[in-house]
């Protein structure tokens, strides 16, 4: 038990100030919960419109199809994130000591697993809780499982830089948002007939721009081979 | 019926928390730390306020989400290169401050 305070530490008024305002802000807030009415909200909305969509999960309708702008936006924040994490200078080392083989072990049985349930996220997003942000998530889980093991995919990819895969997503929201604009429809206003396609299309290229997002986030720097 | 649920009670309860720690707290980690976790509140109060889960609070709550891997991100981040930079993981008023909480009980 240590009396003596420091002089730059936040005193005991301090602190019991801020304690007081923060009760006061949760009672606010939970007076406002109990007496404000609870408005209807949009579901019944979601499900008359969401047969014109051909998406049968409200939660993907919404996304892609009605606030279709958000996720747009959303992906664009993604990509503004990685470029000033890179723009903060090189990605610190990572590899000071051989992996362990039990992590080599592990990563021989998840990565195909992990292959195999980001394709199935992906497709059943339409009709049940999965969709770009998890099947992306997933696969950038599988990055992170080859940069510490410090193996490389022998997949045959193309030696392409992360760039590509970085604005990959945003690219193809942006061409297909604005191919759609013909015929007096407006940005993001899906041909009806072809929604379901679109929205399968745009979450493809977004799932493999979240997951090399996100696995670059990891990296916590720009990679030595990006410019 | 009204909103206050246990999931909104409870989102109350982990913004309050998270906005006592980013306001005390001098290591910025640990801001950071505090950051994610008032997110969670608001996401909980978000989803659970209402009786039957309502689609559109729940896609904004996925956005939300995300935004906020990617802000951890980049905070961390900066932390970092403050840290590399000025050798302290705190912001320059708080230069001095003992970081670690152990004098304080």
């Amino acid at each position: 038990m240590q009396t003596e305070r420091d002089p730059c530490e936040p005193g005991v008024v301090l602190r019991g100030m801020l304690a007081v305002l923060l009760a006061c802000v949760a009672c606010g807030l939970c007076w406002l919960l109990w007496s404000a009415p609870l408005a209807p909200g949009l579901g019944d909305a979601v499900r008359a419109a969401s047969a014109q969509s051909g998406i049968a999960n409200p939660v993907t309708a919404v996304l892609l199809d009605f606030r279709g702008y958000d996720t747009l936006l959303e992906i664009a924040v993604m990509t503004s994130t990685l470029v000033g994490v890179w723009a903060l200078g090189p990605a610190p080392k990572l590899h000071e000591r051989p992996p362990s083989p039990v992590l080599l072990g592990l990563d021989s049985a998840l990565i195909p697993f992990a292959a195999v349930i980001c394709g199935y996220l992906l497709w059943v997003g339409a009709t049940r809780a999965g969709g770009a942000f998890q099947a992306g998530s997933v696969l950038a889980a599988t990055g992170v499982l080859f940069i510490l093991s410090g193996r490389r995919p022998r997949l045959g990819l193309p030696d392409a830089p992360m760039r590509w895969g970085v604005v990959l997503g945003l690219a193809t929201f942006l061409v297909v948002a604005l191919a759609v604009m013909g015929d007096g429809r407006q940005f993001l206003e899906y041909p009806p007939g072809s929604t379901k396609t679109l929205i399968l299309v745009i979450e493809a290229a977004a799932t493999v721009s979240i997951a090399v997002i996100l696995a670059g986030l990891f990296i916590g720097g720009r990679p030595d081979r990006e410019p | 019926m009204n909103g206050l649920t246990v999931f909104a009670l409870t989102g109350v309860g982990l913004l309050v928390i998270g906005l006592w720690a980013l306001v005390l707290r001098a290591h910025l980690i640990r801001k950071v730390l505090a950051l994610n976790v008032m997110g969670s509140g608001v996401f909980l109060v978000l989803v659970g306020a209402g009786a039957a889960p309502d689609p559109v609070p729940q896609a904004m709550v996925i956005t939300g989400i995300v935004v906020t891997v990617s802000a951890t991100a980049l905070a961390l981040a900066l932390v970092l290169r403050i840290d590399t930079a000025t050798g302290k993981p705190t912001l320059p008023e708080d230069r001095e401050r003992d970081l670690m909480d152990e004098h304080w009980q």
